[in-house]
């Protein structure tokens, strides 16, 4: 017979200290308390900051798109998209705990300093409790700093650099896109079986924190399975012409081209590396090949046919045949007459994540809707069963291999999904060297005011 | 060595677009003594000349073909393109397939008709104002037109391939004896670098060898002397404006398939092209063209991955280092004269 030494007065006690204990962040940060931009009325507004012009403004207003599909579903407007199959149910189509979704909009220009003022705006002047959307890592970074700052959640759109949940994480910041590691870990097994272990690569990468982090992790990656790699070389973002950086390329004795470009870049250097025969050439009795590592569909249109076979990495795409993806493009397609690109996708999910934590935690306080996002597990928002984890509010899913569509039947069939590579291949210590080792931190939550 | 050769080459097709922008640039400073900021927007504006007719020509009605499906499960809408129902499939693929040389029959009228219109409609009203004024004025319709194409084509690049007989690409190391796949060189930018050497020259012997060019060279050298000898000097810049854009408007046409055209593409240019100018000489049209072509090789050289090994971001700032140099040594720039701008 076993004794327990537990008494009703002790367990009286511990239970109350255990209560006590669990509601703390609640009482310290609660309405009592007060947060930035408290809604107070009946409403409750987002702010989607998104580059409305300058050279990514293409996914931006794909973004946008997406954004205002989604506070239609939360508002209870049309046909509910990936309401309908996400596996938290706390949504109902009434908006955000009783209040009506708004939004406003900013202009990020893709440029940090024109981003953080438009951000500033929108949590000074339009009073938004969450800021979501961007498209670019530099951007990204300089926004989640603001809005850790203010005291807002930042919900990032397409941030793909290791550093935004890396050396740069921050307690306010939650990212639902994959990063360039996981392109890496999930692109070198579809290489190797498609080039070969005996490879030597030439980097072209643009000179930004994007850029830097993937060419360090596809480095890492392709040498790890033979690759050597020739040289890597940064180019200005926005270099227009780059048969300068591409010329050298030729005798270098490379027989991989890995572009570590996006945007209007990629499409420029693609088709550059292309015009100068790269892909008709052959080095070391290979046929010389090029390798996109981080691609999106508005991006394919623009490379047209010169994408053609050539591989890179997705964090969703609307071909995927799960039931959330279905109902998303359905909804998105039926609205815009065209499917969503992986931008459009990732601001989607990332609006309805926040409202779902708000609601799950009873309060738009920052501190208790990022508690409700740590160590979230959810399904049906198109990428398989993922985790928002705590450690880095980095989610963890299914990353697509893609590539170029050789026979398009359509204007928007332009990349083919090779391989949907599980979560478990591309996952890492939250302390792993390339994302600030041990000494990168969240650091507390701060619900501002 | 076949390195050094190879971003000679490269340095030319890049140059030859500078060349002409700058020669453009430097036509109206110095006919009619405006800093055209607008000059940037006018090549971009000749490329999507080349955009539009690519557009025009793949114009198409939708068939309904029910036995494949779209993205959302109906069925799907088949693009048919006009050009190939009237005049079938071969002729009607090749005029779509040489749209971009095509273009440049367009983009000559639009481009004379749009700059006759700017200076018209807008920058005569300056002649008279502080260069300050003018720059503002024509920055301020650069950004205007930047807007308009973006608002009419998107923010994303646009592919305007080169006919199909051009995309491929030379060896032209082994016409020189390296070997061969050193030296590989598109067709297409050895095309540009002979169009653009053609435009160079046929503006040059167009002021030359005519007698509207005799008439705007002295005007330019004084206007006042011309006008008094009951020549409308006017009317004559006017049309040298519309030239100019003209030429601004080919070099964009010509350089789509090397650099997919985006609403900012003017813009990048500009900057360049300015530089050009001042260390060429303002008003020096030999100058503009001479200093074009320095400038573009050598900021092909300075990409080379042994001179950035040396002196690590060179490639970004080579330009400028050339310019502060030349003003240096010599102030009026490489063929400049004196009295211009010194006012």
């Amino acid at each position: 017979m076993t004794s327990s030494k537990f008494t009703r007065r002790g367990l009286l006690k511990t239970g109350a200290a255990a209560g006590a204990g669990l509601a703390m962040p609640t009482i310290f940060t609660g309405a009592a308390w007060g947060f930035t931009n408290e809604p107070t009325g009946s409403t409750v507004t987002l702010g989607f900051n998104v580059p409305q012009t300058g050279p990514y403004a293409e996914e931006g207003m794909d973004e946008l798109r997406a954004q205002q599909l989604a506070v239609e579903h939360l508002n209870g407007i049309g046909d509910g998209g990936m309401l309908n199959t996400f596996s938290s149910k706390v949504l109902d189509g009434t908006g955000i705990l009783g209040k009506k979704v708004e939004f406003v909009t900013g202009d990020t220009q893709t440029k940090s300093d024109a981003a953080r003022a438009s951000a500033k705006s929108m949590i000074e002047k339009d009073k938004v409790v969450m800021i979501n959307g961007g498209s670019s890592s530099g951007v990204a970074i300089a926004v989640q700093g603001l809005c850790q700052e203010a005291g807002i959640i930042f919900m990032a759109g397409l941030t793909h650099s290791n550093d935004t949940t890396g050396k740069d994480r921050k307690a306010n910041g939650f990212r639902h896109f994959f990063n360039a590691y996981m392109s890496g870990a999930a692109l070198a097994p579809v290489l190797k079986n498609a080039y070969g272990t005996d490879r030597r690569a030439y980097h072209l990468t643009a000179d930004y924190t994007w850029g830097w982090t993937q060419e360090e992790s596809l480095k890492a990656s392709t040498e790890a399975i033979g690759w050597e790699t020739v040289k890597t070389v940064r180019t200005p973002v926005g270099a227009g012409d780059f048969s300068s950086y591409i010329a050298p390329v030729l005798n270098s004795g490379a027989d991989v081209l890995i572009l570590n470009h996006y945007g209007g870049d990629m499409i420029n250097s693609l088709t550059q590396a292309v015009q100068f025969g790269l892909r008709d050439k052959v080095v070391n009795g290979k046929n010389f090949e090029i390798v996109v590592p981080l691609y999106s569909e508005l991006m394919a249109a623009g490379a047209g046919e010169n994408i053609k076979g050539v591989f890179g990495s997705m964090n969703w795409n609307w071909q995927l045949p799960d039931a959330g993806t279905k109902a998303f493009v359905k909804s998105f397609g039926e609205k815009y007459g065209r499917p969503p690109s992986n931008s459009a996708q990732t601001c989607y999910v990332q609006t309805l994540l926040y409202a779902d934590a708000v609601t799950r935690a009873g309060s738009f306080n920052p501190c208790a809707v990022a508690e409700a996002l740590e160590g979230f597990e959810f399904d049906g928002l198109g990428n398989g069963p993922t985790l928002y984890r705590a450690d880095d509010h980095q989610c963890f899913k299914d990353v697509l291999v893609m590539k170029g569509t050789e026979n398009p039947t359509n204007q928007y069939d332009t990349l083919e999904i090779v391989e949907v590579t599980p979560r478990a291949q591309v996952e890492y210590a939250p302390n792993h060297p390339m994302f600030g080792g041990d000494d990168a931190s969240l650091g507390s939550c701060n619900a501002g005011a | 060595m076949d390195a050094i050769f190879l971003q000679i080459l490269n340095g030319l097709d890049k140059g030859s677009a500078y060349a002409l922008i700058a020669l453009g640039l430097t036509l109206i400073f110095g006919t009619l003594g405006v800093v055209n900021f607008a000059h940037g927007a006018l090549f971009m504006l000749g490329a999507f000349c080349a955009v539009t007719l690519q557009k025009l020509f793949s114009l198409s009605y939708t068939v309904i073909d029910e036995t494949q499906k779209d993205f959302l499960g109906n069925p799907l809408k088949v693009e048919v393109s006009y050009l190939e129902g009237w005049f079938g499939k071969d002729l009607g693929g090749a005029l779509a397939d040489w749209s971009v040389p095509l273009s440049i029959l367009i983009a000559i009228p639009i481009m004379v008709v749009i700059g006759f219109i700017m200076e018209r409609g807008l920058i005569r009203h300056f002649y008279k104002r502080p260069h300050a004024d003018q720059i503002l004025v024509t920055f301020g319709l650069a950004i205007v037109l930047q807007e308009i194409v973006k608002y009419f084509f998107g923010a994303n690049p646009i592919q305007t391939p080169a006919p199909q007989a051009f995309r491929g690409a030379l060896d032209f190391g082994v016409l020189v004896g390296f070997e061969p796949g050193a030296v590989i060189y598109p067709f297409w930018r050895l095309v540009y670098f002979l169009f653009a050497a053609v435009l160079i020259g046929a503006v040059f012997a167009f002021l030359r060898f005519t007698t509207f060019g005799m008439v705007v060279r002295a005007g330019m050298a004084d206007r006042e002397t011309v006008g008094l000898l009951g020549i409308n000097i006017d009317k004559r810049f006017t049309i040298m404006f519309g030239i100019a854009a003209a030429v601004a408007g080919l070099a964009g046409v010509m350089y789509t398939p090397i650099l997919s055209p985006h609403y900012h593409m003017g813009m990048d240019f500009l900057v360049i092209s300015f530089v050009v100018v001042v260390v060429g000489g303002m008003g020096s049209l030999p100058g503009a063209v001479a200093a074009g072509f320095l400038l573009g090789i050598l900021q092909s050289f300075a990409s080379m991955n042994e001179v950035k090994a040396v002196i690590p971001g060179i490639d970004q700032v080579i330009i400028y280092l050339v310019a502060i140099v030349i003003l240096l040594v010599r102030p009026r720039g490489l063929m400049g004269k004196a009295g211009v701008m010194e006012e």
